[in-house]
Formats: structure tokens, C-alpha cells, sequence
């Protein structure tokens, strides 16, 4: 057995091309306009959706159209939660939308997770609707059309600082950026860790996980709840950024796009996620240059990225190094 | 009397809803392929009653060129994209099916825009039939159920009593078996997936009328089409039947009578199914 995680790079170059990254996304918001650190801020909010939905796939095998619904949901807890004039501390409003989404996430999770591949598929996705259906057809959260936040993120840190305005978007940037490090050492560390190592037995062989005596609905459901809480500071990091709610954020197509993410990315990783995210922002920045029409690039490059490239990006520098090292490199 | 229309609308609910599950119970059952495009299969039909009905003015056109535009749809999808996906990952799988979601809607915005569009009931239907003393039900709605019984049974003499019943029979419970004594499956999977298009195709030209169109018709159906799958038991089409008019006259009921919590009725329903049965109702236990 390979001593290095699945999800986790392979070699030293992996980490230092992770490093180089991090590098990179630290130094960006100081050589490009505001218009493109406010475009990584929501590239990055949409690499921490997909790096915990990564948990749940990559990580155990469990493919859930149902994860979009947590996300949205913690943007409403922070919409339901801020007053109108004020804005509500970051360190109140992050443990309530994550509060929230891991409570729906154990409820959905606890049903859902009593069913297996299709079936899990399509009752998580039933359940996320559910909650879709809560926000937009009731008052709740402003209906059909969302709502705005009273106050945007920058007041949350009691900052009224004056900053001028172009650097007004380096807070929801930076804080994104550390949120979304956190996040990946944080799974990193719960990957190489026994119960990370469980994950990826339940992923391989889940008879063989039970019949050794692991209670396998047991870490699954674990799992499930951590991913939700984790879609959930992504979904807070949205309201927050955004500053609206509405509820596209729940609808399932929000799950499939961060599915895409990860495909695009790369399946076997845990960077698959946020190169995946990077590489999709980007993708729909230049789609606008060429055509209005949105959806049929983003149809195109799915259909080509599941014909052609079947294990994503970061899946091409590792068919490389396979390659190098034979089949069972 | 109020009663007895809401139970009529339910029953033309269910069958409605029993037309879309079927065909999306069937690919998983023969297949093993997840079509979350089986919705816009749906948008499909609708809007072609609409285009129909605006070109011609004669909406019954729709069926005919429902049943073999769905077919051959069908057997064209099948053949260039789902073949190759048989074998792959439900997340590529899923990826596929909804990229299709994506450029069916693209495809639908590019050539008849993003309005919603009322389809008239077509001329010949446009009556009430008394039913009881004092109540008349629509004609047109008698005219769907009527329609979707018979796809039903048609259906199910298909499954039941032909040889190619047989084989889907066989090939959904045991691939395998099916290959080793020599079908060829290719040609049984074309078939299967291009009636389960058909289905979905004429299900949504039967609707357009009732529910008119608009962009994302198909999204809506497609759900509650999981939640009927799901309660029936995966690859049972019998199951599919009696959980489609279970759904159809919980959610038509729940609509009428309590529209506060009638949109999560259902949800709670499928909720004590999984917790009761997982596998659903009339699905085998796994």
C-alpha cells in the first residue's frame, strides 16, 4: 500500500506547484484590477464549495447533487441573520450559517445515506430541492428575486476604516484566501489522519470497510456533516462577498457545477477542486468575449472535458509521472 | 364536488408523472445510466406542441410527431452519447446528462426565445364533460388520462408479454446472463432508451396545454419524476405507476387543501419511505 494519501500530491514538486499557488494568489490582488481580485474572491469562494464537495467524492466515493443546498442555505442564515442597519460579526455569522448547514446536512445526510449510488444521487437532489423550494416559493428570504444584505462585508471586522477604494476589495479577498488555505490543510490533515484513511477504504471497498467492523454509515455520515458545514463557510463567504441571497444558490444546478469543478480539476486530489474552480472562473470570463451565450460553452466544455480528459487537469500531470514510472507507478 | 375534481387532477397528475418516471426507471433499470436530461426530453415535447400548435393550429399533430421525433431522438442520443457511458462513473454520467440540460436550454433560448407561452387546448377537447349532477370535468384532461392509460398498458404488455419484454426483463436483473447467452444487448439499450425518450416527449406535448410552457419546465418534472423513481424502487415500472398516482394525489391534495405545507408534502413522503424501505416501495431490498 502507497504511503501517501490519495488525495494529497505524490511528490515534492506536487506541494511546491501547491505552494507556488498559494504564492500566487496571495501577491495577485497587487498587480490586477479590482475588478479581477473581486472575480478571484468569488473564484475561490466557488473552490471552497467544490474542495468540500471533493470530500464527499473524492474523498468517499459519494457522489451528492444535493450540496448546493447547504451552501445557499448558509448565505440565508447570514441574510436572516444580519440587522438591516448594522453588520453582524464575522465570528457570529460564520459559526451560524456552518451551525445551520451541518444541521441540515445531518437531517438530509442521516435519510440519504440509507440509499446507495443512483438512489444517494437522486435524493440528495430531491432533498436540496426541498430547501430551494423553502426560499423561493415563501417570503422568507425575499421569494423568487433573493434580497440584498443591509451592510456589506468590509464593516463586519468593526474596520470603519477609510480605506480608499482600491483596496476596499482586499478584505473579502484575503480572508477568502485564508478561508479557503484553512480549508485545504485542514481536509489535508483529516486525510492522512485514521479516519481520512477510512474514507478512502469506504471509497474502495465498502463491504470489506464493514466487514472488518467498521460502522461505515457511521463515518459517512460524519463526512456528510463536515462537507455541509464546510459548503456552509463557503455559501457565508458568498453572502458576505455579494452582499444578496437569492435562490439560485441552492438550486441543484450549483451542486453540478461544483461537480464539474472537481471534474475539471481533477477527481484524485484535493487542489483538483480549486484548479478546477480557478480554471471554470476563468472559462466563463472569456466565454463572455467570444458569445452571449453562456450556458452552451459551459455545455461544450463538459461534454469535451468528460469525453476527452476524464481525469482533469491536475489528472494530466499525474498520467505523465505514470507514464514515467510504468503501470503501477 | 370539489373533491371529486381535485382527485380527477390528481389521477391526470399521477399518469402524467407516470409517463416521465417510467422511461427514467427503465434506462436505469436496463442501462444503468442516470439521464438527468430526461426533463428537458419533457421541455422537448412541450414546446413542440407549442410550435405545432402555432404552425399548424393542429395540436393533435403533436402526438404522432411526438412519438417518432421522441424515438428517434432517443436512439440518435443513445447511439452517439450514452453508449460510450455505460461503464463509466455516475459523476461523469451526471456531468454528461447535464451538459445535455444545458445545450437542450440553450438550444431552446437560441431558436424560440425565453418567454412562457400558453398552448390552447385544441378545438376538439375544448368542452366539459357533466360527470356528476351540478360538476363537469374538462374534456381535455379526460383525453390525457385516457392517453396515458393507454401508453401504460401498452407498456406493460410490451414488458410483459413480448420477447423483448422478456430480454429487458432479464437484462435488468442480470446483465450479464443477458450477454453470455448471446442477445445483443446493443440493439435492446437503443430500443429502451428510444421508447423511455418517446415517453418523456409525449408526456410533455400532453402537458403543454395544461401547464403551458416556459424555460425550465423540464426542471420541475424531472424532481418530483426523482421523487417518484425513488419511492417506487429503482428499474420497476410497475412501482413507478403506483408511486406516480400516489404522488400525483398527495401533491394535488396537499395543493388544494393545505397550499401552506403542500410543496414539502412530498418530500416528507419520500422521507418515511426511505426511512421505512430504502430501496423503495416495490423495489427489491438490496
Amino acid at each position: 500500500m502507497n504511503e501517501q494519501t490519495r488525495l494529497l500530491p505524490h511528490s515534492r514538486l506536487g506541494w511546491l506547484l501547491l505552494a507556488a499557488l498559494l504564492a500566487c494568489l496571495v501577491a495577485a490582488p497587487h498587480f490586477v484590477s479590482i475588478y479581477h481580485t473581486e472575480l478571484i474572491t468569488t473564484a475561490m469562494i466557488a473552490a471552497m464549495l467544490a474542495l468540500s464537495l471533493q470530500l464527499l467524492v473524492g474523498g468517499t466515493g459519494l457522489v451528492s447533487l444535493g450540496h448546493g443546498a447547504f451552501y445557499g442555505l448558509a448565505a440565508y442564515v447570514v441574510y436572516l441573520i444580519s440587522p438591516e442597519a448594522a453588520a453582524r460579526p464575522i465570528w457570529q455569522t460564520l459559526p451560524a450559517a456552518m451551525l445551520v448547514a451541518g444541521l441540515a446536512a445531518l437531517l438530509v445526510g442521516s435519510l440519504s445515506l440509507r440509499t446507495k449510488g443512483f438512489f444517494f444521487l437522486m435524493v440528495t437532489l430531491a432533498f436540496g430541492q426541498m430547501i430551494f423550494f423553502v426560499f423561493h416559493d415563501t417570503k422568507l428570504g425575499g421569494g423568487t428575486d433573493g434580497a440584498y444584505l443591509g451592510k456589506p462585508l468590509i464593516q463586519a471586522f468593526g474596520a470603519s476604516l477609510d480605506l480608499p477604494r482600491r483596496q476596499r476589495p482586499l478584505g473579502p479577498y484575503y480572508v477568502a484566501l485564508i478561508q479557503l488555505t484553512l480549508m485545504y490543510v485542514g481536509l489535508a490533515l483529516l486525510m492522512r489522519s485514521l479516519f481520512g484513511r477510512i474514507l478512502e477504504g469506504i471509497r474502495a471497498n465498502e463491504h470489506r470497510m464493514r466487514a472488518i467492523g467498521f460502522d461505515t454509515y457511521r463515518y459517512k455520515l460524519t463526512t456528510f456533516v463536515i462537507a455541509g458545514m464546510l459548503a456552509g463557510a463557503s455559501g457565508h463567504m458568498w453572502a458576505m462577498h455579494r452582499g444578496f441571497v437569492n435562490p439560485e444558490l441552492i438550486s441543484w444546478h450549483k451542486s453540478a457545477e461544483a461537480l464539474l469543478m472537481i471534474l475539471l480539476g481533477g477527481l484524485g486530489s484535493l487542489a483538483g477542486p480549486i484548479v478546477g474552480a480557478l480554471a471554470y472562473t476563468a472559462l466563463g470570463e472569456f466565454s463572455q468575449l467570444v458569445t452571449e451565450r453562456k450556458l452552451l460553452v459551459e455545455g461544450l466544455v463538459i461534454l469535451a472535458v468528460v469525453l476527452v480528459l476524464p481525469r482533469g487537469l491536475t489528472g494530466l500531470a499525474r498520467r505523465r509521472k505514470a507514464a514515467e514510472l510504468g503501470p503501477d507507478g | 364536488m370539489n373533491l371529486l375534481a381535485q382527485l380527477l387532477n390528481g389521477l391526470q397528475y399521477g399518469l402524467l408523472l407516470f409517463l416521465i418516471a417510467s422511461g427514467l426507471t427503465l434506462v436505469f433499470g436496463v442501462l444503468g445510466v442516470i439521464n438527468l436530461a430526461h426533463g428537458s426530453l419533457f421541455m422537448v415535447g412541450a414546446y413542440l406542441a407549442y410550435v405545432i400548435a402555432k404552425t399548424t393550429g393542429a395540436l393533435w399533430l403533436a402526438l404522432p410527431a411526438g412519438l417518432i421525433g421522441g424515438i428517434m431522438l432517443g436512439a440518435g442520443l443513445e447511439r452517439f452519447l450514452f453508449r460510450h457511458f455505460y461503464h463509466r462513473e455516475h459523476l461523469d454520467q451526471v456531468l454528461l446528462t447535464f451538459a445535455l440540460i444545458l445545450l437542450f436550454e440553450e438550444g431552446r433560448s437560441f431558436l424560440l426565445g425565453n418567454d412562457f407561452h400558453s398552448v390552447p387546448v385544441p378545438a376538439l377537447f375544448d368542452f366539459s364533460i357533466p360527470v356528476a349532477p351540478g360538476f363537469s370535468y374538462s374534456a381535455y384532461r379526460f383525453f390525457v388520462i385516457g392517453c396515458c392509460l393507454a401508453l401504460g398498458a401498452a407498456l406493460y404488455l410490451w414488458i410483459e408479454r413480448t420477447r423483448m419484454g422478456a430480454i429487458i426483463r432479464a437484462a435488468a436483473e442480470k446483465p450479464e446472463m443477458v450477454d453470455v447467452i448471446g442477445i445483443d444487448a446493443r440493439r435492446v439499450h437503443m430500443v429502451v432508451f428510444a421508447i423511455g425518450t418517446a415517453l418523456a416527449v409525449i408526456a410533455g406535448a400532453l402537458a403543454a396545454p395544461l401547464y403551458s410552457v416556459y424555460p425550465g419546465i423540464g426542471d420541475g418534472f424531472l424532481i418530483i419524476s426523482f421523487v417518484v423513481v425513488v419511492i417506487g424502487g429503482l428499474g420497476s415500472v410497475s412501482g413507478a405507476f403506483w408511486s406516480a398516482l400516489l404522488i400525483g394525489m398527495v401533491d394535488t391534495l396537499g395543493k388544494a387543501y393545505m397550499p401552506a405545507v403542500a410543496g414539502l408534502a412530498i418530500y416528507v413522503l419520500m422521507a418515511a419511505v426511505l426511512l421505512v424501505r430504502p430501496s423503495g416501495l416495490f423495489g427489491q431490498r438490496a
